[in-house]
């Protein structure tokens, strides 16, 4: 196949992947990688290249709408960022250690994860008391945040053990190169009882920066394809724009059942793959 | 807490962050047709990996390779604009907190920046 045939092709598949992964929330580094690499048998590294640059630009790109919500705890997510930057580092320069058949089945796992926690996830934890944690209190990570029924003040727990997690999601997010919005999302929900729209408004925030910390090694490491990226990231763009619009409209409880279980099919054939299993 | 700084810085942030996506993505945009254009019968070799060449990974070869029109590199320098974006939104970040007099989060940040400089210096430098 050569460029001008390659390249549209490329464009649809990360429109779609944009389009679907704005309206589940299933991210497009998650779908995109193994459409690329499963279909258009592109080599795994420059799939993931090309990924977590276009992770970079939706989180940049829905970060207005984050803040004018006024959601987002930029002194949680800043302290978090240290976890995360050290644990992108960490993951990307090791990625380039392990053989792309491990990565290719850990990629296969953490889809797995995401499909099922899309489905079954459970967002409602009885957020945090003021008194919380008294590193929490030192860090001045206590909040408040707006809701129909008024002002809300919520408080943080279990710094340190979120601090862990957020260096585990960062490593994730190095080593595959997504965003990894979902696993910061229960380190904060679930971890540290911070309110769901808090968490998630302050992990959009996180994973611009956290993949930015990668994207150096992966540039450094030839993984970043300019003749991919460009329509990845053209096509990831313009897919989650049109499917911010949608939003309202379409069913998307429906959509997000449907989608893990494609999800989860490409992540069993991702695992597959893997194993030296071809179907 | 927020306070009324951070609203505002957020507010900047958040048009920086927009006009940095777009931004980028007008140069990919013009870089990518001008590559299609002028390489589109080029075959694809993205099965097998062998890894960009320098000109593709280092930033002054980047840039240099730019100037001479070379539309693969063209395209990686909207990428890079891409990547600054978060970095440039962390430096408001301290600056933020810097007005504040906020000294402990001042330090967090430039912790933060530390790490992401350190990785960009690592990796395209």
């Amino acid at each position: 196949m050569n460029v001008i045939e390659f390249t549209p092709i490329v464009l649809a598949t990360a429109f779609g992947a944009g389009f679907l992964g704005s309206l589940t929330g299933l991210g497009g580094g998650v779908i995109l990688t193994p459409v690329l690499t499963l279909f258009l048998h592109v080599d795994l590294r420059y799939a993931m290249g090309a990924s977590l640059i276009s992770v970079i630009a939706t989180s940049s790109g829905a970060a207005a709408a984050y803040v004018r919500d006024g959601y987002s705890s930029i002194r949680i997510g800043m302290f978090l960022e240290i976890a995360t930057t050290l644990g992108a580092l960490f993951g990307a320069m090791i990625a380039t250690r392990i053989p792309t058949a491990a990565l290719s089945v850990i990629f296969g796992l953490i889809l797995l994860q995401a499909a099922w926690q899309s489905v079954f996830g459970h967002h409602a934890t009885a957020p945090a008391p003021l008194d919380s944690d008294p590193i929490a209190k030192k860090l001045n990570m206590n909040g408040e945040y707006n809701t129909a029924e008024g002002v809300i003040a919520y408080g943080v727990c279990r710094v340190k053990a979120g601090f862990a997690v957020m260096f585990g999601a960062g490593t994730i997010s190095g080593l595959l190169g997504i965003g990894s919005g979902s696993l910061k999302v229960i380190a904060m929900d679930q971890v540290m009882r911070i309110p769901f729209k808090v968490s998630t408004a302050t992990s959009n925030f996180m994973i611009g920066v956290t993949a930015a910390a990668s994207a150096s090694v992966y540039l450094s490491r030839g993984w970043v394809d300019p003749g991919l990226v460009m329509p990845v990231l053209l096509g990831v763009l313009g897919g989650s724009l049109l499917g911010a619009r949608f939003l309202a409209v379409l069913p998307v409880q429906l959509l997000r059942r449907v989608f893990a279980v494609v999800v989860g099919l490409m992540a069993v054939e991702m695992m597959l793959t893997g194993f030296h299993v071809n179907l | 807490m927020t306070k009324l700084t951070d609203v505002g810085i957020e507010q900047m942030v958040a048009t920086l962050l927009r006009a940095g996506v777009m931004i980028s993505g007008t140069i990919v945009l013009a870089a990518g047709a001008y590559y299609v254009i002028r390489s589109g019968t080029d075959p694809v070799h993205l099965s097998t990996f062998v890894g960009e060449p320098s000109r593709l990974r280092v930033l002054h070869e980047i840039m240099e390779s730019a100037w001479h029109r070379q539309p693969r590199a063209a395209i990686q320098v909207g990428v890079l604009f891409l990547v600054a974006t978060p970095v440039l939104r962390v430096i408001l970040s301290l600056v933020a907190f810097a007005l504040e007099g906020d000294r402990r989060y001042v330090v967090i940040t430039a912790i933060v920046l530390a790490v992401l400089l350190f990785g960009l210096a690592e990796g395209i430098g």
